[in-house]
């Protein structure tokens, strides 16, 4: 199926405000809300038109200029063989440094989590919640996957700066 | 009947003092005895770490063979002479590596092999999470350059480190009180 003829779907299953009319791109992208976002990753995971099982990719992307954080979606199907990009955005928040065990959540830019849909988002979320500090709601498990637990700050964000030392070893080279 | 064994005619060379409890007697100090031994038998902790690994497991292979060295790896620290630190070094296997060489016995010695643990390779630029260089953390004894190293430039720097090996001396606090004024 089209790009087109999914959000068309997606439009009329879930409801009319779920997808974004969506800008002009080289690659064609479906932006959703991310208030019907479950919905639509329901409908897209088990429509028998669509059947997107396997997500391929789950990647966020920090755009200061434009003041958002974006989470794109990589999703293809196995039985129809076709795939599609899903876009959803959210407004750009600079969360705290170091994260101890009182995490406040309403500092974070926070999406729904797909891992209940898709279990590859479990870990994919988990290194966008690394390496951007982006919070998702409803994880299992959000914790740091790459960087190590005691790191301070999000390395992937455009206005990050390295540190000093990290336990008594120089960062830079 | 005749033997399995029968060789024909061969010159055999005369082994009888073998057999006899007679032998032959070297004459050598306890440095040069003991860093022989040393030297002939590293035992590395085989710490691969990313695609040095695959070059220091192909140069334990047949092909380039480190077993005729007396090199065999092993899997314990508390077992091993020598850490070769082969890979990418990040902050969060910093303070493994750190603990993995607190509990090597001595004499213990570290080759750093490949360009990310020598002076942190090509992430050094922008690496956030990479150790520039594993001397950093731990002394490094040899260092082998290389993206990866070839298995003959590993080979090369454990026979530099033989080398090294082959210059310690026993009690160096001793050295000018038993130098008895030779040269």
């Amino acid at each position: 199926m089209t790009q087109i003829e999914i959000s068309d779907l997606l439009k009329q299953k879930v409801h009319v405000d779920a997808v974004v009319p969506e800008s002009d791109a080289a690659q064609a992208w479906i932006e959703l809300q991310p208030d019907y976002l479950l919905a639509c990753a329901d409908v897209l995971r088990s429509d028998p038109a669509l059947y997107f099982d396997h997500l391929a990719c789950l990647s966020g992307v920090d755009l200061p200029e434009q003041n958002k954080i974006v989470i794109v979606l990589h999703l293809y199907s196995y039985p129809f063989e076709h795939k599609v990009v899903i876009k959803y955005f959210t407004e750009r928040k600079t969360p705290p440094l170091l994260l101890n065990n009182q995490i406040d959540k309403t500092q974070f830019p926070i999406f729904p989590s797909v891992s209940g849909i898709w279990k590859t988002a479990i870990w994919h979320e988990r290194e966008a919640f690394d390496l951007f500090g982006i919070w998702f709601e409803n994880h299992p498990d959000l914790r740091r996957i790459l960087l190590p637990p005691d790191w301070e700050g999000f390395p992937l964000r455009k206005d990050y700066t390295l540190a000093e030392k990290y336990h008594d070893i120089q960062i830079e080279y | 009947m005749k033997s399995d064994f029968d060789l024909g005619n061969i010159d055999l060379p005369n082994r009888s003092h073998e057999k006899n409890g007679e032998s032959q007697v070297i004459v050598t100090t306890i440095t040069d005895l003991l860093n022989w031994a040393k030297k002939s038998s590293l035992w590395p902790l085989g710490f691969g770490l990313a695609c040095c690994a695959i070059e220091m497991m192909a140069t334990n292979a047949g092909h380039y063979d480190l077993d005729r060295f007396g090199v065999f790896p092993r899997g314990s620290p508390r077992q091993a002479d020598v850490m070769i630190v082969s890979g990418t070094v990040t902050f969060k296997m910093a303070d493994r590596i750190k603990r993995l060489f607190e509990q090597m016995a001595e004499p213990r010695y570290v080759i750093s092999m490949g360009s990310c643990s020598n002076c942190g390779g090509p992430y050094w630029e922008h690496g956030y999470h990479v150790v520039k260089g594993v001397d950093r953390i731990i002394p490094v004894d040899v260092y082998v350059p290389g993206c990866p190293p070839r298995p003959e430039a590993l080979i090369g720097g454990i026979l530099k480190l033989q080398e090294k090996i082959v210059g310690e001396k026993l009690y160096p606090e001793l050295d000018g009180l038993l130098n008895l004024g030779r040269k």
